[in-house]
């Protein structure tokens, strides 16, 4: 069905996979760092976007607050019941989105469960996205089955689609949705939601294996991962590591400069030691 | 079940929808998924699909194996009560234009409801999967009750998520879910009601899907439950088609249901879907006047968007951000419904319409009255609806007919013992001072 595209060559070249490659040129993983939009406010956003990518972030994905949030666990939930309670609109990411990639090298991604985007339209979507200097959206409950319009408009408008691969993903499965992305494919660690754990699911590594099996170029692990230890034993086998949990409750408790020192200790993770 | 073959009296209606389908022989009544027309489909995380598609493969299997029918029909005969009664109801037809109208009595099956087809199902279900528990979202009860008397009759753990909002309306059926041994999470999160306990069910199984099965409540969700509901609960729609034929010699004119995800509804049409005489009509709930913004008629005002795994109308703002429903049914005071009934409203098969509160209730009253039948408040929904089908009928009939000739055949969903308090409180009932008044003042806050 669909083919692998070479990001590297494409003739729209993959914002994301650009990034996760800068960072695999000096020896590390890549780090993505996730925050939602408009939480507490969207200039607040803005400035945490761009201190992450200051401080050691090379992709940045920003979450639309959604009513219905089910792959999210407690603390992101309460985050974006809070933007929303506080007026946030969709149409607000895109300029969160500008505020970060006029600043910052940084891919920016948005993370967005697909109602808000089949409101807008689809088309309509994608091309505000890329007028905003957006790299492509991370796709929680949009699975390769049901993408026919995003591959499109994707593909129109130059966009990294990053579809989530499982532990329970088939063989099949995990082929069709490597084949689909574009940019990395990310890799849930774990069967659960959002939020900070103690110790990373053996099952993390496996997934990635299978990925880079099924022919991933690149591929991101998240869910659970919160502090620098968790980053270092990823790094070791992903292409890149996602936190969120751990950065919403930083610029909950203590606003931008939380999530700088943060993001500085995380980073300190991606390094791979030499075997 | 055999179908009965039996000529089908043309009715004078608009019949043109359907014939269309039936002209180019396809039937309407066995919709597989997991798409219905462009509604339905998978809009959920990559987590879930295996369970999806072990459900669907489980559930395919099952249908054909003589062994697994033949438990359901056991069960639906000796544990449910089925068949249901069909009652014509002759002193509240006075009320609707003089048609005669019958009831499909699902309240008279085990635990009160058309409820009970679907959890002994999936229940079943469950146990070939091997599973070892079951999970359900509950609104005012009704599913959460009848999950846990599936689980408990085959002996599988059971946790049900509600609303912290309505298990405070509802806590006598928490008490029940309780005596049945499953376990009542409230969920504290969102707007603390229905499309919020099945935001957690699913975040719950996500996380032990190895071990549990979500035994979703409706014929909506991610395929395969659509259709898979709507087979469990096929038996409505195929008892009462036999009823009718064997009491009246004939086809109704109209079959009505209420709509909330709209499983009730779609078990009974799926009996008279392939009827062109038989017009069908879905109520939905119409809350305080669908002007006001508060209610729950998704088809009438919603617009097509993705929730909860399916694409199909969806109460959204401008966002795409899903909006709180109203209704005083908490059974229908759902913001989406099951994707058939989207197409199914398309396509103009079947016809969706509003009734507020207040109709409801005034044909809640009117059963009680004439009939010594206490609906739910769901059911009432449908029986409203009938009364004006029943109205247009006579009109209709007018000088050239006899509006006694006409027949109207209503899902009687459940019974209304659980709405005793919420009904006193509307008809001022309650001495001011009682506890009861209390209760149902608070149960009326939402």
């Amino acid at each position: 069905m669909s083919t692998v595209q070479d990001p590297g060559t494409a003739r729209n070249a993959s914002k994301s996979a650009a990034a996760i490659d800068r960072a695999k040129a000096q020896g590390r993983a890549a780090l993505i760092g996730y925050l939602p939009a408009g939480y507490p406010s969207v200039e607040e956003t803005i400035a945490a976007g761009i201190a992450l990518a200051e401080n050691g972030a090379d992709l940045i994905e920003i979450g639309i607050p959604y009513s219905d949030p089910v792959m999210d666990g407690l603390v992101i939930q309460a985050a974006t019941t809070e933007a929303l309670a506080k007026g946030f609109h969709v149409k607000q990411v895109f300029d969160v989105v500008r505020g970060i990639t006029s600043k910052t090298d940084a891919a920016v991604l948005v993370m967005t469960y697909w109602n808000p985007v089949v409101r807008m339209g689809v088309e309509e979507f994608s091309r505000q996205l890329a007028d905003a200097g957006g790299a492509g959206l991370i796709t929680p409950d949009l699975i390769p089955d049901e993408a026919s319009e995003w591959m499109a408009a994707s593909d129109k408008y130059g966009l990294d689609r990053v579809f989530l691969v499982a532990p329970s993903s088939s063989p099949e499965r995990m082929k069709r949705t490597v084949e689909a992305s574009r940019g990395f494919v990310y890799a849930v660690s774990i069967m659960g939601v959002t939020g900070a754990r103690t110790s990373v699911s053996s099952a993390a590594k496996d997934v990635v294996a299978a990925a880079h099996a099924a022919g991933a170029e690149r591929v991101c692990v998240g869910l659970g991962v919160s502090n620098a230890d968790q980053v270092r034993e990823i790094a070791a086998y992903a292409d890149g590591v996602i936190v969120g949990t751990a950065l919403v409750v930083a610029i909950g408790d203590g606003g931008v400069d939380a999530v700088a020192s943060l993001t500085k200790d995380l980073s300190t993770g991606l390094t791979r030691e030499e075997a | 079940m055999v179908r009965p073959m039996v000529d089908a009296p043309a009715a004078g209606s608009d019949e043109s929808a359907v014939d269309a389908f039936l002209q180019g022989g396809e039937s309407l009544r066995h919709a597989p998924g997991p798409y219905f027309g462009s509604y339905g489909g998978r809009w959920m995380p990559e987590s879930l699909i295996a369970a999806l598609d072990e459900l669907e493969d489980t559930f395919e299997k099952a249908k054909a194996d003589p062994e697994f029918t033949a438990q359901i029909a056991e069960l639906n005969k000796n544990y449910s009560g089925r068949p249901s009664l069909l009652t014509e109801a002759k002193r509240f037809a006075e009320h609707a234009g003089g048609v005669r109208i019958f009831l499909k009595r699902e309240d008279l099956n085990h635990t009160g409801s058309h409820k009970i087809n679907n959890v002994l199902g999936q229940a079943l279900l469950a146990k070939r999967m091997g599973k070892t528990r079951v999970i359900a979202e509950t609104g005012a009860g009704q599913h959460g009750v009848a999950s846990a008397t599936a689980a408990a009759l085959m002996g599988l753990e059971c946790v049900v998520y509600m609303g912290a909002e309505d298990c405070r309306r509802q806590a006598l059926n928490v008490a029940r879910m309780e005596l049945l041994g499953a376990t009542v999470i409230p969920v504290t999160n969102g707007s603390q009601t229905l499309k919020d306990a099945i935001n957690e069910a699913l975040r719950d199984w996500v996380a032990n899907v190895d071990n549990t099965h979500y035994l979703l409540g409706t014929a909506a969700g991610a395929h395969p439950f659509p259709a898979m509901v709507r087979y469990f609960h096929e038996v409505i729609g195929e008892e009462a088609r036999a009823q009718i034929l064997e009491q009246t010699g004939r086809l109704p004119d109209a079959v009505c249901a209420c709509i909330g995800g709209g499983s009730n509804a779609i078990g009974i049409f799926h009996g008279f879907l392939d009827d062109p005489s038989v017009r069908i009509y879905g109520f939905e709930a119409g809350g305080e006047g669908v002007e006001t913004g508060r209610h729950a008629a998704t088809i009438t005002l919603g617009k097509p968007g993705v929730l909860h795994g399916a694409r199909s109308y969806l109460m959204q703002d401008d966002d795409g951000q899903t909006i709180e429903s109203h209704s005083i049914s908490a059974g229908l005071d759902y913001p989406g419904v099951g994707p058939e009934h989207s197409y199914l409203a398309d396509i103009g098969r079947v016809s969706y319409e509003p009734i507020t509160d207040s109709e409801a209730m005034d044909a809640f009253r009117l059963l009680c009255r004439t009939e010594g039948i206490i609906p739910a408040i769901e059911s009432a929904h449908a029986l409203a609806g009938a009364m004006k089908v029943g109205q247009r009928l006579a009109a209709e009939a007018g000088a050239s007919g006899d509006a006694s000739e006409k027949i109207v055949l209503v899902n009687l969903s459940g019974r209304g013992d659980k709405d005793v308090a919420t009904a006193a409180e509307w008809f001022d009932l309650l001495d001011k001072d009682s506890p009861e008044h209390e209760i149902a003042k608070e149960g009326e806050q939402l």
